[in-house]
């Protein structure tokens, strides 16, 4: 989830490749439906000019300075959540910041903080910081980088054998769990298909963050540098997001899948799946708890009975997906209570997208003020060095310096405006993140009705075995001395039961289980959205604030200068 | 003379200077929809006060459309050439916008500066087209109106001109003289460059002027939709968040009326100026063309009395019994070329003085303009600041 404000590294998009990718994750999110597909393009080409270094706006301008240069544009840092002590006007920065920006055009520095410039550390922008629970000295810093061509080995049969590119997976850490405090692995997005299919598998129940999508294109595609830009942010938002997860940073997949060198070592799907059938039972962790209380006979029994259970489980997957539309819970209280969760979930799932996508016009619209006004500026500019070329009277003259004076305004303001929207989107990209989060939510949930299901079915199906017995039991006492084959169906169908009864109360422990997960998930979720939303609003509103003074500023200036033209009717 | 001791604007506009000064003051109010369908129009009333022994009584109130508005302008036009006749608003070609409030009070505006800057004015204050404007009935001006509105708004003397440009210019390519004859002035031509020039500059400027009061509009717009989805995202959650949530909400809601207001202003005191400058400059054009008329006229004027003076010495060497006739000829000609030459040099007199008043007036203008830009941008800025820095508190209050 979001992070807090202590991560001292650079909260800044330097780079049109950070902006573009800020909405990669949102396609997969299909409750934004058609409106999401508009807006992620709207939003796309508001970030892509938005961070244009090459904007004839950005650059500072000092008054003997009427063309504009080429340098890229520093941003302002203002994200700040505790500022309790802020009272007066201008608005102060804490010194606590390691990176605070220079607005080097800003006259009124007076009591303002201003930062020093903040290169365009361009790879190394964070959306989601890791969070420092209670322990804050507890840390862990993922970087994906260097992505690099490579051939498939085996295969050289074919001429041209297909490529795929790996990247370098960067840890720097202190948690002692780690071996060693900075390790770096390669790895390709089919590795990163499968640390998210078996985190999946063992983290059920819990609020999982969703994986980059997988492309449907070709290769073509794939060798694209910057789609390969895209997928590198991508896959370094994702992993930053899963070490931001309290329980699976400690997993061990995730450990695996950071430091161990070569081969991931980690099952991929088809793997599980022949293993299953051989029976060599790897069931998923979970059946045995959490590393918490594991009686003896439970680890024991999979290995006599797993086969059968394994085969139990698969032809009730089977007939789930033929048969049960969806899961129908018993009407329990305490499911009153999740649903109602549940419902209060969609509800604010739904207003979420829709304050997600008013964020994203409000970003456009403040862009293209910022954008207008320069372009206003720059006509005045242009009007006044004509006038000045061309004066033949001295009111021409005084006409280009008041004309000097409100272009030089509008272009400050210009800029203000372009750095203004730099940080709303950073402060409101807390809304756009916990839409991806909802992804997480609805697979966990979905994992519970799954259980639930489970749990049902093999009620249900105990229910008809015992049905079964007792009528064979009916049959056979009627036949005195009993029938050899029907006492070996009779013994057969007890086994049966008592695999299903052995099943059946796996199935309710793991649906207790994840139930457990959803609720302590749901807590957190809550906790973190207050703290998160919280800073999202302080940071956004305190922007807003900084801003509208800073340009009120500009403006009052020229007020001041343009103050003898005034007339007596206004 | 008294005239040069008042200010260059002549008369004085305040009704409330001692009454041994004279003035005239106009102002026009009041638009009323009139008339039904297609045939509907905007009447204004028009008020002058004034002391001016022409005028009828201290006050005069007549209703005015915007065509009286344009036959007023085309007779300044063609009676006092060489004049920089103050420009029109334009004729509205949106069917649907032309009864918008916004329009209607811009057009308004206009006009009333329109008459204002007439009255002013040294020289066209004392038109009586002016004055028949600001005095004359409702049936009067209708019929006058109607009486230019045709597509030839040249009387026949002038069609007659038209015929005789014609003619010469038609001999001149004959003769081989294709190329128009123009003034070799070089500060003249430099101010021509200028004016074009600054057709271009000011368009420019004008048009983002315009594109900025929309994008306050959106904003504006935005800010509302966001109040109100942040509104709705609140009353999904409990607790100091939600509320936190709404009132950023009402915050940004109310924001957003400010913005539309602050763009309406905007719109009125700083685009309109601008593209009133834009007009000012095009009327100038248009002044350059009629001193382009005249310099030719006087041209073509001379050439042919020059040519009749020829024609004459001949026939009188000759002792032709067509020299009465050439003789009259020729004195005809002879005083129309000198009022040729009189209109282009008055035409020209009076651009010199125009130029020097325009460039100072429009100094004035803009900086008025200007003013209430920045003026306008930094209460804006300053709205937006108060408004979100009050809602501080109650998010600090929130987040414990």
């Amino acid at each position: 989830m979001m992070g807090s404000e202590n991560e001292a590294e650079s909260q800044v998009f330097a780079s049109r490749e950070e902006m573009e990718n800020l909405v990669l994750d949102e396609p997969s999110d299909n409750t934004n439906g058609n409106g999401g597909s508009k807006s992620f393009s709207d939003y796309r080409s508001v970030m892509s000019s938005l961070a244009d270094a090459h904007h004839p706006f950005s650059p500072p301008l000092t008054p003997a300075d009427s063309d504009p240069l080429l340098a890229p544009q520093p941003y302002r840092d203002l994200r700040n959540p505790s500022l309790s002590h802020d009272n007066n006007n201008s608005y102060i920065e804490p010194p606590a910041y390691a990176d605070v920006i220079f607005s080097p055009f800003d006259e009124n520095t007076g009591s303002e903080i201003n930062g020093i410039d903040s290169p365009g550390r361009s790879s190394d922008s964070s959306l989601s910081l890791s969070r420092s629970p209670s322990s804050s000295s507890d840390y862990i810093k993922i970087t994906v980088s260097n992505p690099q061509k490579e051939q498939e080995s085996s295969n050289s049969l074919v001429p041209g054998a297909s490529t795929y590119v790996t990247y370098l997976i960067t840890t720097r850490t202190n948690i002692p769990e780690f071996n060693g405090s900075e390790f770096g692995v390669r790895r390709r997005f089919k590795d990163v298909v499968t640390l998210s299919d078996r985190l999946a598998e063992a983290y059920r129940g819990f609020f999982i963050p969703p994986r980059p999508d997988k492309s449907v294109v070709e290769s073509q595609v794939m060798q694209k540098q910057e789609f390969v830009e895209q997928r590198r942010v991508a896959l370094e938002k994702y992993l930053r997001r899963l070490a931001a997860h309290p329980i699976i940073r400690n997993s061990d997949e995730l450990k695996v899948f950071l430091q161990v060198q070569g081969k991931l070592p980690l099952a991929t799907s088809t793997d599980v799946a022949s293993r299953m059938l051989d029976g060599a039972v790897n069931l998923p962790k979970q059946l045995f708890g959490e590393g918490s209380t594991v009686a003896p006979q439970d680890v024991v029994q999979p290995a006599k009975g797993g086969r059968d259970l394994l085969r139990l489980f698969k032809e009730l997957k089977q007939s789930v997906s033929n048969d049960w539309g969806g899961s129908r819970p018993p009407v329990v209280e305490e499911d009153k209570e999740f649903l109602e969760k549940k419902e209060k979930m969609n509800v604010f799932e739904l207003q979420l997208s829709n304050a997600s996508q008013q964020a994203e016009s409000l970003v456009k619209a403040q862009q293209d003020m910022g954008e207008t006004m320069g372009e206003l500026g720059l006509a005045f500019i242009k009007l006044t060095k004509f006038e000045n070329e061309e004066a033949k009277f001295e009111s021409q003259r005084v006409r280009a310096g008041d004309m000097k004076n409100v272009a030089t305004a509008a272009v400050k303001a210009s800029r203000f405006y372009r750095e203004l929207n730099a940080q709303t989107v950073k402060h409101l990209d807390t809304l756009h993140e916990y839409l991806g989060l909802m992804l997480s939510v609805h697979g966990a949930f979905a994992d519970r009705s799954s259980a639930l299901l489970t749990v049902q079915t093999l009620i249900s199906e105990l229910s008809a075995l015992h049905t079964r017995a007792e009528k064979l039991e009916a049959a056979s006492s009627k036949i005195f001395g009993g029938d050899k084959s029907r006492i070996r169906r009779m013994e057969e169908l007890k086994e049966t039961i008592r695999a299903t009864e052995n099943a059946k109360s796996v199935a309710i422990r793991e649906y207790e289980r994840i139930k457990e997960n959803n609720r302590t998930e749901l807590e957190r979720m809550e906790t973190e959205k207050h703290a998160d939303f919280s800073n999202m609003l302080k940071g956004f509103v305190l922007n807003q604030v900084g801003y509208a003074e800073k340009i009120a500023n500009v403006w009052a200036k020229v007020a001041e200068e343009t103050s003898g033209y005034a007339t007596d009717s206004a | 003379m008294d005239q040069q001791q008042r200010s260059s604007s002549g008369y004085s506009h305040s009704p409330r200077s001692p009454s041994s000064q004279p003035y005239l003051s106009v102002s026009v109010t009041d638009p009323v929809k009139l008339g039904n369908g297609v045939q509907s129009y905007i009447s204004y009333r028009v008020i002058t006060k004034t002391n001016l022994p022409d005028y009828q009584g201290p006050e005069k109130i007549v209703i005015r459309r915007y065509s009286d508005f344009v036959w007023l302008h085309d007779r300044l036009f063609e009676k006092y050439k060489g004049v920089f006749i103050p420009p029109l608003p334009e004729k509205s070609a949106v069917e649907k916008f032309r009864f918008s409030a916004e329009f209607i009070e811009m057009r308004r505006q206009a006009l009333d500066v329109f008459v204002n800057r007439i009255a002013s004015h040294q020289e066209l204050q004392q038109s009586e087209d002016l004055k028949t404007f600001l005095q004359a009935e409702e049936e009067t001006m209708e019929r006058l109106r109607s009486h230019e509105s045709s597509y030839f708004k040249k009387k026949p003397a002038d069609l007659l001109q038209i015929f005789k440009d014609v003619q010469s210019r038609v001999s001149d390519v004959v003769l081989g003289k294709e190329k128009p004859v123009e003034e070799s002035n070089p500060d003249y031509e430099k101010l021509k460059h200028y004016i074009f020039e600054l057709e271009n500059h000011l368009a420019e400027a004008q048009k983002h002027a315009y594109r900025l009061v929309k994008r306050h509009r959106e904003l504006g717009q935005s800010l509302s939709d966001f109040g109100k989805a942040a509104k709705l995202l609140g009353a999904c959650e409990s607790n100091g968040l939600g509320k936190a949530l709404t009132e950023l909400g009402a915050k940004s809601e109310a924001l957003s009326i400010r913005l539309q207001k602050e763009a309406h202003q905007l719109l009125m005191n700083f685009e309109e100026p601008l593209k009133d400058y834009v007009r000012a400059v095009q009327s100038i054009k248009e002044t350059i063309a009629e001193r382009a008329n005249a310099f030719r006229q006087q041209c073509e004027l001379a050439e042919t009395m020059k040519l009749k003076e020829i024609n004459l010495d001949k026939l009188m060497l000759t002792r032709s019994d067509r020299v009465g006739e050439a003789e009259i000829e020729y004195r005809e000609l002879k005083a129309d070329s000198e009022e040729a030459a009189r209109r282009f040099e008055s035409i020209v007199r009076l651009m010199s003085e125009e130029i020097v008043r325009f460039q100072d007036q429009k100094t004035i203008d803009m900086g008025r303009a200007f003013h209430e830009f920045a003026k306008g941008q930094a209460r804006l800025a300053n709205s937006i600041a108060d408004a979100w820095r009050s809602l501080l508190p109650k998010l600090e209050a929130c987040s414990v």
